[in-house]
């Protein structure tokens, strides 16, 4: 397993449009990629279970990814997160 | 004429007809099924069809509305694909053994209650979107349209017209032909909500939240819609008619203006620039601020952070307003000016002395240097703000270097006291001196090599220049704004700042006067900051002059 943190610097936190694009981009992988903010947990290929999370600008998130493409994922992401969010 | 009042989106007004844009109501009945893989099979292929029905809206919406509000039928896509919606509704058929459309409607339910329930009101607004993409299934399913296609093709619609309805979903919104939308009313929704969004993207009117009293029978009544007030005139009477169309025609030379001369430079036709900032008094102004083109905020009054607070208002609290505002105004410059109290303006817990004078008493720096303690706080706040953009201080009620030496003691110590805490600060923060006192003009070229630049106060400076007391009414036929003496000592101003290289602006009253405006060049002031809303009409002047002439 292999994770990551990140401080979510977005005005408006994960709100629907870098959700959308956030499940785009978990979609490329075949790993189990889990979204952690504080006691929430979420499946980072749902956009809703994301959404529901509330993630706010200034929250930690950390990103966890389980299988075999685990080191790509984790990569794609953290840039995914750094463009974005 | 009946008078709503709701939530404004966008500042604009408009008059027309109402059309009040009724759903039809869908019912959706629960039966029981004994297959109940031919439900999932129903589901997955209106799934597939609206899939499909969302890429074609997008790419529509692409093209009329532009990337920024298609993403939203992309995003349904993604919702319409969610594996948790997908379970929730396969579970309800098999567990229940029901129907898909029942299935469909509890799971619209439950999620967008879901968002409902959010502490964000961003996410609460995101309810309309589950049902959106729920309601568009329902519809592939049983192939009755509740939605508004048949909106556009209506009788009354040949002409613009003002659309009201409960709220709109995106589905809705994209299928409206735009040009026959003046503003939009909606009895609920919020500043996020879609509609919101579209109005502000279309510039045109939007008033939300406005309620039952916005009532379905208003269908095809004339109203007014003032988006500056947030404020509905159902069937005006023809006085209020005649003013907002005063107002209408105004707010439509303000956009012309501001077309033409938003992004422009202040430059005079022979070339002389002069840079347009903005006064205000609050945090909440720096929108119009930047609506407004300004390239700057030339004065912010810190006041309000001591008249809104029942108590000194503390260095974090301080803190967080001047680096809010630095923040929003991004590399553009913010003036902030310390302390002004006293005089017209009073607070009780500053318990001061009941005074004779109170103009000519215990103002503004002279409570900053005799109590310290208030001073430091503000200026620790303004040092540590300065990080976060481009601050400038600067001190009002100047009458002489004594006092700027002992302001800059007091500076001094404040950064000593930050470095010895460890609390990081900007060292080098361009800071000035409000020239609103004759004993200021007079001694300019002393103060000139003190500081880093001087904005003039007009109001005071003429209040003391011409002996005349600004509250007292009586007095107006004596105020001569454009007296010779107060030119004179703005021009002597401006010549002992500039023999210094320092720059000069003009904050008050004054500044924005365009019968000044060519004078005011000529003796080179380098800055006028004006309310904001005069930002544009001062620019058109100065492009206007021709000082070679």
């Amino acid at each position: 397993m292999k994770k990551f943190s990140y401080v979510i610097t977005d005005e408006l936190g994960i709100h629907a449009r870098p959700a959308g694009l956030l499940v785009k981009e978990a979609a490329k992988f075949t790993s189990n990629i889990t979204l952690k903010c504080g006691d929430k947990s979420g499946d980072a290929k749902r956009i809703f279970g994301i959404m529901g999370m509330g993630i706010k600008k200034g929250n930690e998130v950390t990103v966890e990814a389980e299988g075999s493409d685990e080191d790509a994922a984790i990569a794609g992401l953290a840039d995914f997160f750094k463009n974005n969010l | 004429m009946i008078t709503l009042h709701g939530k404004s989106v966008f500042g604009d007004i408009c008059i027309g007809d109402i059309v009040f844009y009724k759903r039809k109501e869908r019912v959706i009945k629960r039966y029981r099924v004994e297959d109940t893989d031919a439900e999932i099979n129903r589901f997955q292929a209106a799934k597939s069809e609206g899939v499909i029905q969302l890429q074609a809206l997008y790419e529509k919406a692409l093209q009329d509305v532009g990337e920024a509000n298609a993403a939203i039928f992309e995003i349904h896509q993604m919702m319409l694909e969610d594996l948790d919606y997908h379970e929730s509704i396969i579970n309800i058929i098999t567990s229940q053994q029901v129907n898909v459309e029942y299935a469909i409607g509890v799971t619209a339910d439950n999620f967008s209650a879901m968002f409902s329930a959010m502490d964000d009101a961003y996410m609460q607004g995101r309810a309309a979107d589950v049902k959106d993409v729920s309601e568009r299934l329902l519809t592939i399913l049983d192939g009755t349209d509740t939605s508004n296609t048949d909106l556009n093709k209506s009788k009354s619609l040949d002409n613009p017209y003002i659309l009201a309805s409960d709220d709109l979903v995106p589905s809705e919104t994209v299928q409206l032909d735009k040009s026959k939308v003046l503003g939009f009313i909606m009895q609920k929704g919020s500043a996020n909500s879609h509609t919101s969004i579209l109005a502000r993207s279309m510039g045109i009117p939007a008033i939300v939240a406005l309620g039952d009293e916005l009532k379905p029978d208003y269908d095809g009544i004339t109203a007014i819609v003032d988006g500056f007030t947030g404020t509905v005139y159902i069937d005006p009477d023809s006085k209020t008619l005649e003013i907002m169309k005063q107002k209408q025609a105004e707010a439509g030379e303000k956009k012309e203006l501001l077309k033409q001369l938003k992004g422009k430079e202040s430059i005079t036709l022979n070339g002389q620039k002069i840079k347009i900032y903005a006064n205000i008094g609050n945090t909440s102004d720096v929108g119009t601020v930047l609506s407004n083109d300004a390239e700057g905020i030339g004065l912010f009054r810190s006041e309000f952070l001591y008249l809104e607070n029942n108590d000194f208002p503390t260095e974090e609290q301080q803190f967080l307003a001047y680096k809010q505002v630095a923040e929003n105004m991004a590399a553009r410059k913010v003036i902030i000016r310390t302390l002004d109290i006293g005089a017209d303006k009073q607070a009780d817990y500053f318990n001061l002395d009941k005074e004779e004078n109170p103009a000519l008493g215990y103002r503004a720096i002279r409570i900053c240097l005799m109590q310290p303690d208030i001073f430091k706080t503000q200026l620790r706040a303004l040092y540590r703000a300065a990080i976060y953009g481009n601050i400038s201080i600067m001190f009002p009620m100047i009458i002489s270097v004594q006092e700027i030496v002992k302001i800059k003691e007091i500076v001094k110590e404040v950064k000593a006291e930050l470095t010895a805490e460890g609390i990081p600060f900007k060292d080098n923060v361009e800071t000035g001196i409000m020239i609103e006192t004759p004993a200021a003009a007079l001694v300019s070229e002393d103060l000139a090599k003190e500081v880093d630049f001087f904005s003039v106060g007009t109001n005071d400076l003429t209040q003391y220049t011409l002996a005349i007391d600004r509250q007292n009414q009586k007095l107006d036929p004596f105020y001569q704004p454009h007296h010779k003496a107060i030119l004179k000592l703005i021009k002597m101003a401006a010549d002992s700042a500039h023999a210094e290289g320092k720059w000069i602006g003009i904050c008050g009253e004054l500044g924005a006067d365009t019968s000044l405006t060519e004078e005011f060049l000529r003796m080179g002031i380098d800055e006028l900051s004006v309310s904001p809303s005069m930002v544009l009409e001062v620019r058109k002047k100065v492009r206007e002059t021709d000082l070679s002439k």
